[in-house]
């Protein structure tokens, strides 16, 4: 394995300015890797090789010319499919968009193109971003590369598992309910969930509209914070992005300081429900803070258990409206019933074949939700717990400067171990859904690996809105313990892939 | 499809009282779209433009997308519910409504639901008979217009029997106020001519605030009229129809018309009114159900999560109200004087929803006398054959034109008329068609005398009369050179050519 | 208030366009009436004095200039992702069946 891709987006950089190596090298060398491993992990729908060396040159060239550019220019990066990019396909792991080429770049790729990062390809994910897995996408599964029997987490699992593998150094997501955190706590990487609208949704695929948020996928707090200092900012695209200027979370990372900051631990999230080997890494971590200053202090978000039913109510309704636009006219599948039929019919056929099951139940349920009659019951309902949850993290901010909870109940589940049962997945994400509902920021660092399976366990920190850079204080300040204590990074631990060096042109997925 | 059985008009209005509601959609002239920056095809600047290419991404509800309120657009909405009387909302929000069409690039409606921008209001409407009536205005509300789709295959280019159809997304997001009518009681046989005046009277307010370019003939208003009949003492509502697709002043009254005399004869016979959304067919004069939806009424409202609530100060408001043109009936009262018109003349104006037309003919350089004449004269006696508005067959512009060319002599009378036709037929502007069609006065009086030496020369029994004194002979010789110019000469200097000649023994 | 069934799932598909088969429709008749029951746990709390929430981050007034874009589509880029189309209008089959 070349010594480039296990660079950090940070360290890459540096070298990149100090003329050490070029971004057609370092491009080059994560292209192998995806050749080398993709087979096995499958965290790519979709490769640009031709472009992204021509990126990749045309950034080496700006660099030689003596033009002034960015600490990530000429470092690459995945997208996950769920973002459109002008001139490469974007499916949003749905069969319904299959060879779909937008004419148009969302504002985040824009904006990384402009910083001078080089697009790699799209990452697989759930379809639609519906799933805590992958396994919902239409083009296969992603594989965790700590173990390619289990799941990378959803919906942004190809993001997390290609940098987690070393295809890429940096990934986007897109986070509704946890899709960027739990594949984070599940692959041993960073993710984080900016504020609601500190990142432009224009261009983000939409799921749901008021839960959405883009954000950075990395291996390192640091990297996630140059990513997010790139992606962040006003987007007059959006009309719900905030026109605020935000500090550098770099800044906050190099800063990075506990001492006298107060930590609450959700009691509600500190329970028998999660696994013994997360609990463990949660509260070691904890007590690492504490011993650096940190103070640690019980708070109680009582409607928290109402998260996830107020969930699955918001978001279905919003998407089964989002989705509508995915009808046979404009773009994407079409499928014409056998012997023709009407318009109606044809749109109803596309949707029942360019729709895999996850999608249609949470469609059918979101209608529901909507429909006359039950509007009050359910999505005002629903809406209302949204208040309830927001008045529990304003309670508990009062008192505390960020929340910590573990990421996600349990390491990483078999693929396959939960696909039949709706419910148990949408348990995945307990700990993740307040923070979409609130609109506040997340992170998930990586606390250690459980005793339990050798699997990776992340830990959740929430500041709130607005305050993202605390969660880069306290992510680098675990962050940089750890390190010392363990020695050596969490992914230096993971499995050797070269033995499933695999093509993966026999799936056509590449 | 059958023939509805009517009712006499004056029957049904012994059996029954009509109440009536209207919905009335006006289209914004705005630069840009309500939601997105690509161009209004409502604005006349982009009039015209191919199919789709007056779209960006969120015209066709490209994955991604996302929606951003026109700032002008809330701008003239309020102003509008200020004309109307409304108040404005401090806090209002747009909402979503859910339902599957091919030109509805989303397959949802940016609208709004609970808590539109403007409500409770009055507009003060005249009725040609003099009769002065106040509408009630329950709510105006801001939401997008939808694509438009043309039917190909079959005969009639009606959806019915169409094999596929086209869909352009031009106007995909045209801002549009929709304002709707409480129950309006009272106006008995007036019904049809109150629903007409009342379209009319918003448009001269729309045109007032220079927020719409408001010509039905475009779409840039549409309207579709609610009836309900009621038994004469009854206190409960009748079950009421909804006609769309009434697109000129005339079909509002002729279709309010249709559906009292229809229900009439429905209820009359013990039969009982389906409450549904019929199809005005300005050609047969009738109303046809429409299409029966099954979802019709399950549109899943839920407030647009991309959009965030508008809230205008109560700054702006006042500022908004400062700037108000004057209300309807004082700006009528006014041009009435201005104009020196009878009474009779101005009803004629308003009569034929012609307000703004003579106003902006007058306003182009006609007299007030000469834009009153071609507009309630040539041009509408030509909108009723083809069965359309008078506003729809030429501008302001044009016409001032054409008095411009009458007063200067180029035309006569019975020219203009025939250059109005061509105005109308879409020929192009007044003094195209004069050149074109060569239609113009011949004031080369040599021309005309050489007409009228052969007209004399041929008449010679008309040329004695003539030198007898008897002057009114000279009629036959006028005739004749009249037809040997085509017309094109100016029946005054012929006379007086006329008897010149005969004078002087030529 | 979670006693869904078949017809009403038929509905649901209908209203959003999906044409289920029979299967599916057995299937998630079961499943949205497990999952309902489940979220019905809104109502526990959501009492008439909690105002709803429907933005995370609350703002207003958010407005763009009457100023035309610069990301108006060519016609040829507007259809270029449409499964059909005439070369200046996108293609769909009739509104309308034969019966109507």
């Amino acid at each position: 394995m070349s010594d480039l891709i296990r660079l950090s987006a940070a360290d890459l950089g540096e070298r990149l300015a100090a003329g050490e190596v070029s971004s057609v090298e370092a491009t080059q060398a994560h292209l192998d890797r995806i050749t080398a491993v993709d087979g096995a992990v499958h965290a790519f729908l979709h490769v640009d090789t031709e472009r992204a060396l021509a990126t990749a040159a045309d950034v080496d060239r700006r660099r030689a010319a003596g033009e002034e550019l960015g600490p990530l220019a000429g470092v690459p990066i995945a997208i996950k499919d769920v973002l459109v990019t002008e001139g490469m396909p974007s499916t949003a792991g749905s069969r319904i968009l299959e060879g779909w080429i937008p004419p148009y770049d969302a504002t985040p790729v824009r904006l990384v193109r402009e910083a001078g990062l080089v697009p790699l390809g799209k990452t697989n994910m759930d379809e639609f971003a519906m799933g805590s897995s992958t396994e919902h996408s239409a083009y296969g599964p992603t594989h965790n590369p700590w173990d390619l029997e289990r799941i990378p987490g959803g919906s942004g699992g190809g993001s997390a598992a290609s940098v987690a593998s070393f295809e890429a150094p940096l990934a986007l997501g897109s986070d509704t309910g946890g899709s960027i955190r739990q594949p984070a706590h599940v692959t041993g990487t960073v993710g984080v969930k900016p504020t609601y609208g500190a990142v432009s949704r224009y261009g983000s695929i939409a799921l749901a509209s008021s839960l959405d948020q883009i954000g950075p996928v990395t291996r390192t707090v640091l990297d996630a914070a140059l990513l997010h200092d790139v992606i962040a900012g006003h987007d007059p695209h959006d009309s719900t992005s905030i026109p605020d200027a935000w500090p550098s979370m770099a800044d906050a990372v190099r800063r990075a300081d506990v001492a006298g900051l107060r930590i609450g631990v959700v009691k509600e999230l500190d329970s028998d429900g999660f696994q013994a080997g997360v609990r463990q890494r949660f509260h070691e971590s904890l007590e690492l803070l504490e011993r650096n200053g940190a103070e640690i202090v019980e708070v109680s978000a009582p409607h928290f258990e109402y998260a996830i039913a107020a969930y699955y109510l918001i978001l279905p309704a919003e998407a089964s409206s989002n989705l509508a636009k995915f009808d046979s006219v404009r773009f994407g599948l079409r499928v014409t019933p056998d012997g023709g039929g009407t318009v109606e019919q044809v749109m109803a056929a596309t949707r029942e074949a360019g729709f895999g099951p996850e999608v249609k139940r949470r469609i059918i349920l979101g209608t529901y939700a909507l429909s006359a009659g039950y509007y009050d019951a359910y999505y005002g309902s629903a809406q209302k717990v949204r208040t309830l949850v927001q008045r529990d993290f304003d309670a508990a901010f009062a008192n505390v400067d960020v929340l910590a909870t573990p990421t996600a109940p349990t390491t990483a589940f078999k693929l396959g171990e939960k696909l039949d049962d709706p419910l148990a997945m949408y348990l995945n994400d307990v700990a993740t859904i307040p923070a979409n509902l609130a609109g506040v920021p997340g992170i998930s660092v990586p606390a250690g690996l459980a005793p339990e399976d050798g699997l990776p366990v992340g830990i959740q920190f929430l500041a709130p809105a607005r305050e993202d850079a605390r969660l880069y204080n306290v992510g680098g300040a675990l962050e940089r313990l750890l390190l010392a204590e363990w020695g050596r990074p969490i992914l230096d631990g993971l499995p050797d892939l070269s033995t499933h060096e695999l093509l993966a042109t026999e799936e056509g997925a590449v | 499809m059958a023939r509805a059985e009517l009712m006499d008009y004056d029957q049904a209005l012994e059996l029954f009282e009509p109440v009536i509601g209207l919905e009335v959609h006006v289209e914004l002239n705005t630069e840009t779209k309500m939601f997105s920056p690509a161009p209004n095809p409502a604005n006349s600047k982009f009039h015209g433009a191919e199919p789709n290419t007056l779209v960006t991404p969120v015209c066709l509800g490209l994955p991604g997308s996302l929606p951003v309120v026109n700032g002008d657009a809330v701008r003239s909405s309020i102003s509008l519910g200020l004309a109307l009387g409304c108040s404005i909302a401090p806090s209002s929000r747009f909402a979503r409504k859910n339902y599957f069409y091919p030109d509805l690039a989303k397959n949802y409606q940016i609208s709004q639901y609970d808590e539109p921008i403007a409500f409770e209001g009055s507009v003060e409407v005249e009725l040609p008979n003099g009769r002065v009536f106040r509408v009630p205005i329950e709510r105006a509300h801001m939401e997008e217009d939808a694509g438009k789709l043309t039917h190909v295959g079959g005969s009639t280019g009606r959806i019915q029997g169409a094999e596929y159809s086209l869909v352009d997304y031009n106007r995909a997001g045209v801002p549009l106020v929709e304002i709707v009518t409480k129950p309006i009681f009272g106006a008995e046989a007036d019904a049809p001519e109150l629903a007409k005046a009342y379209v009319s009277t918003i448009r001269d307010i729309a045109i007032s605030l220079g927020i719409s370019e408001a010509r039905m003939e475009r779409g840039n208003l549409r309207c579709d009229a609610n009836v309900s009949l009621r038994p004469r003492g009854a206190e409960k509502l009748g079950t009421r129809t909804e006609t769309k697709n009434v697109n000129s002043f005339r079909s509002i009254e002729r279709a309010v018309r249709y559906e009292i005399q229809r229900q009439a004869a429905i209820l009359a016979k013990g039969g009982t009114i389906t409450q549904e959304t019929r199809h005005w067919h300005e050609d047969t004069g009738t109303t046809s159900p429409g299409r029966p939806k099954s979802d019709a009424d399950d549109y899943r409202y839920f407030p647009e999560p991309d959009l965030l609530p508008v809230e205008p100060s109560p700054e702006l408001i006042e500022q908004l109200r400062a700037a108000l043109p004057e209300p309807p009936a004082a700006h009528r009262r006014r041009l009435k004087a201005e104009w020196g018109f009878t009474d009779l003349e101005f009803q004629d104006v308003l009569n034929g929803g012609l307000l703004v037309e003579v106003a902006e003919t007058v306003a182009a350089g006609a007299s007030p006398a000469a834009a009153r004449k071609w507009w309630t004269g040539e041009l509408t006696r030509v909108a009723n054959a083809k069965a359309t508005d008078a506003a729809s067959l030429a501008t302001p512009q044009q016409v001032a034109e054409l008095a411009a060319l009458v007063e200067a002599g180029t035309l006569t009378d019975r020219l203009a008329r025939q250059v109005l036709e061509g105005v109308a037929a879409g020929e192009g502007s007044p003094q195209q068609i004069v050149d074109a069609r060569g239609l113009a006065v011949v004031s080369d009086d040599g021309a005309l005398v050489a007409a009228i030496d052969e007209a004399l020369a041929s008449q010679p029994d008309v040329l004695a009369k003539i030198r007898d004194g008897k002057v009114q002979a000279a009629g036959a010789v006028i005739g004749a050179v009249m037809k040997a110019m085509q017309g094109k000469a100016d029946a005054a200097r012929v006379r007086e050519l006329v008897l010149e000649r005969a004078g002087n023994g030529g | 208030m979670s006693e869904i069934n078949a017809e009403q799932v038929a509905h649901l598909a209908n209203l959003a366009r999906i044409a289920l088969t029979e299967e599916e429709i057995e299937h998630l008749t079961a499943e949205l009436g497990q999952i309902m029951q489940a979220v019905e746990k809104v109502s526990e709390v959501a009492t008439p004095d909690v105002p709803p929430t429907s933005h995370p981050i609350p703002m207003h007034n958010v407005f763009r200039d009457d100023v035309v874009g610069d990301n108006v589509l060519t016609v040829d880029q507007a259809l270029a992702g449409a499964p059909e189309s005439d070369g200046s209008r996108f293609v769909v089959s009739a509104i309308l069946g034969e019966e109507q």
